[in-house]
């Protein structure tokens, strides 16, 4: 592995028929690159002699939409970000505006949006461990995650009546509260997915077959994976322990109990395996979340971000107009800058928001996990074989709509 | 007149076992869509349906998809050969199904005082002929891949013919030492001899004939399963890495030979196991051969035996993640083969002594 490098044109081979490799186009359009990214592979055989990736086919603007936007229009825009895991991406912005705002939701609102990131999270590691194992052979075992994975979209469908594209987190609080009776669909339904996991870990962690081929692959040294700023299950996967949710807690998750999976060698299979064990630590603080959920108000009451009760609305004049301005000027954070970052399904998820006082954000980043993964992923996979770019670029989990923006 | 009759009695028999290995072929097609659909929580193939009724997805497998992939454009890459092309899939169906010609699929049939085997090519270097036409399938799979003019159809052709000619020495020397007991080539012999009991509770099937043979055996269905080039060897179409390996540039009916050559390969495979260690047409504990009623019985017991191990290479197809292409062929030369020679030499010394 050498220096970072940031062109992506294949080398200059010179005459073509004389040279001994090929350069072998995957994607943007190939079975494996889920997520619209190409990767011009120079092979010898079928050793990877040179992996070129070429990321933004998924770009739509995402960042400069935001300007044209009021803050709570953002938030179906983030939805589309990492679309297996909507929730995360809503929670990071408007924690990102909240802080803008220097306002605190409810601790109810707090322990929803907790339990609602680690349902998203399951979702997001349960897609990419489906995908990595359907792409090694093993589709069965991808239906499988892909059955535990339809029980939480059923739980995320009661809360917020979509199953991807949620758009259920406001500036403020929540668009409305937990249905009746989810704590005990919650717990019945975690029973069903732990009974898929265990399917799973028979077929594929405990098979010879698995192991060998994603053991010893794809090795991230840990300041390596520092140095190309890794996060996540990759960055863990490698030993560091870094989890924006332990080292800089937002949301209250200083109120839970939970564990961080670890690697030790930062192989492919230290990566499927700390992905595998993340779900059971969602489990278990989204459980611990609805057991110990404290009750009132969903959303703060700050006539700045939330709007006013319908009969306010229509009884008073004071109320149609704060009404009114929500609506058409929308919700304007005081001038200022901020990035915050929230722990994403596969890393840190940072919001960079900028405002200059109007109801539109002067300037948005997103620091989105994959994208700087994919800056590891040309030298890593070289002088591995074709077959190891698979699994070494599904267990990186790309996700086109969050590393093109 | 004789020679009439005779003629007569093999095109009855060709037609016979044509039907059977196509049948077959395409059960196990059925097979695998609504067995793995049953594996995966799935419904499977119901699409096709006259009045509401899909034959729990026959219609679909048997006469939607092959109408389907008639009906489709046959789409041959510019730059390449019309007729080789046409070539490649002809050559993976036609040399599969001829090994079958020389499978023994029943006890003989007496009729007006002349015998008449129930097998459509007696040879006596049966097995061998088998070997041969197997080996030939590779050359459909190898000129797809290389006429295709496609870099992801050349790699599977390259990994196609890795993995074929490496496991086909495995399997040839895996049963070297079970020829070597039943001292015969003639498929119709060995199955002959797998009648009676071994000490009285075992059937004397292949697979007891010898207390080395289920060694054999194990390394045989590997072997064999690796030639079909289904998962775990599934590496020369595997479509997550080169798309649809050497059959990516095929399309409508060509691509659906390709298909049903490896199912039909699949049969052929379980008719090999099925003959040379579980016993062919032979019942357990019970001598068909010598009743009236014999030839029918042996045929539909052999037809399912043949059916199990066909479900059995469908279940594990779909249990089963993809080994890599250095794995395989070390799986294959560092393991099996050390091992198919010492059975062979425990055989042989088990034979002497014995």
């Amino acid at each position: 592995m050498g220096d970072v490098r940031n062109d992506w044109q294949p080398r200059d081979v010179g005459d073509v028929s004389l040279s001994k490799t090929m350069v072998l186009n995957l994607g943007p359009s190939h079975p494996a690159t889920h997520g619209t990214v190409r990767l011009v592979v120079e092979v010898d055989g079928e050793r990877v002699e040179r992996c070129d990736v070429d990321v933004g086919y998924l770009h739509r603007g995402f960042e400069k939409e935001c300007e044209h936007s009021t803050y709570n229009q953002v938030i179906p825009y983030a939805d589309r970000l990492n679309y297996v895991s909507p929730l995360i991406n809503n929670v990071g912005w408007v924690l990102a505006v909240e802080h803008l705002f220097g306002i605190e939701v409810p601790p109810r609102t707090q322990y929803i949006r907790v339990m609602l990131s680690e349902l998203s999270r399951i979702t997001d590691h349960l897609t990419c461990l489906g995908a990595a194992s359907m792409e090694l052979g093993a589709f069965t075992v991808m239906l499988y995650l892909m059955q535990a994975r339809e029980e939480l979209y059923d739980l995320i469908e009661a809360v917020t009546g979509a199953r991807i594209t949620v758009s259920y987190m406001r500036v403020g609080g929540l668009r409305e509260d937990l249905p009746e009776g989810f704590k005990e669909e919650l717990l019945r339904r975690f029973e069903i997915i732990k009974k898929h996991l265990a399917d799973a870990d028979r077929l594929l962690t405990k098979n010879r077959i698995f192991q060998d081929r994603l053991s010893g692959v794809g090795v991230i040294a840990p300041d390596e994976a520092i140095a190309y700023g890794l996060t996540g299950p990759v960055l863990r996967a490698s030993g560091v322990n870094y989890d924006v949710r332990k080292v800089f807690p937002y949301s209250g998750y200083e109120n839970f109990e939970f564990d961080i999976p670890l690697g030790a060698k930062g192989d492919n299979l230290d990566r499927f395996i700390v992905r595998f064990n993340e779900i059971f630590q969602s489990m278990r603080i989204a459980e611990h979340a609805m057991r110990k959920l404290p009750g009132g108000p969903i959303c703060v009451d700050d006539p700045r971000v939330i709007m006013p009760a319908k009969d306010e609305v229509y009884d008073s004049i004071e109320g149609m107009i704060s009404q009114f301005k929500i609506v058409f000027a929308g919700i304007k954070p005081p001038p200022g800058s901020i990035y915050f970052p929230v722990e994403g399904g596969n890393g840190e998820l940072g919001f960079y928001v900028v405002s200059d006082g109007t109801g539109q954000p002067y300037r948005v980043h997103v620091r989105p996990p994959c994208f700087l993964a994919m800056g590891i992923f040309g030298p890593l996979v070289e002088g591995y074989m074709i077959a190891d770019i698979v699994p070494c670029f599904g267990l990186m989990n790309m996700i086109g709509g969050e590393c093109d923006r | 007149m004789n020679e009439l009759i005779g003629l007569a009695v093999v095109l009855l028999k060709a037609v016979l076992v044509l039907g059977a290995v196509l049948n077959l072929a395409l059960f196990v097609i059925w097979v695998e869509r609504k067995g793995s659909a049953l594996i995966q929580n799935r419904i499977g193939a119901n699409r096709a349906a006259i009045f509401g009724f899909d034959f729990a997805g026959l219609l679909n497998t048997l006469v939607a998809d092959p109408v389907k992939a008639l009906t489709k454009e046959d789409f041959v890459p510019p730059g390449s050969s019309r007729f080789l092309h046409a070539l490649a899939p002809f050559l993976a169906v036609f040399p599969v199904i001829i090994a079958f010609a020389v499978v023994p699929f029943g006890p003989p049939l007496r009729v007006a005082g002349q015998e008449i085997r129930l097998q459509l090519a007696d040879l006596n270097a049966g097995i061998l002929f088998m070997f041969a036409f197997l080996s030939l399938a590779v050359y459909g799979t190898v000129l797809a891949g290389w006429v295709s003019q496609n870099k992801f159809s050349l790699l599977g052709g390259l990994r196609a013919s890795a993995q074929m000619i490496s496991y086909e020495i495995t399997m040839g020397i895996s049963i070297a030492g079970v020829l070597a007991a039943y001292q015969s080539l003639d498929l119709h012999h060995i199955v002959e001899l797998q009648s009676g009991t071994v000490a009285g509770v075992l059937p004397r099937w292949g697979i007891f004939y010898t207390p080395f043979n289920w060694l054999a055996f194990i390394l045989f269905f590997v072997a064999v399963m690796a030639e079909t080039k289904r998962a775990p060897f599934d590496l020369p179409e595997a479509e997550s890495e080169i798309v649809a390996g050497y059959f990516t540039e095929y399309s409508g009916i060509k691509f659906l030979l390709f298909w049903l050559g490896e199912f039909a390969e699949i049969v052929v495979a379980s008719a090999m196991v099925t003959v040379l260690f579980f016993g062919g047409w032979q019942v357990p504990y019970v001598e068909v051969a010598s009743s009236a009623l014999g030839p029918l019985i042996g045929a539909l017991v052999f037809g399912l035996k043949v059916a199990f191990f066909c479900v059995l290479q469908v279940v594990v197809r779909w249990s089963l993640p993809r080994f890599r292409y250095d794995q395989l062929l070390g799986l294959s030369w560092k393991l099996m083969l050390p091992l198919a020679l010492l059975n062979l030499l425990a055989t042989s010394a088990y034979i002497v002594w014995s």
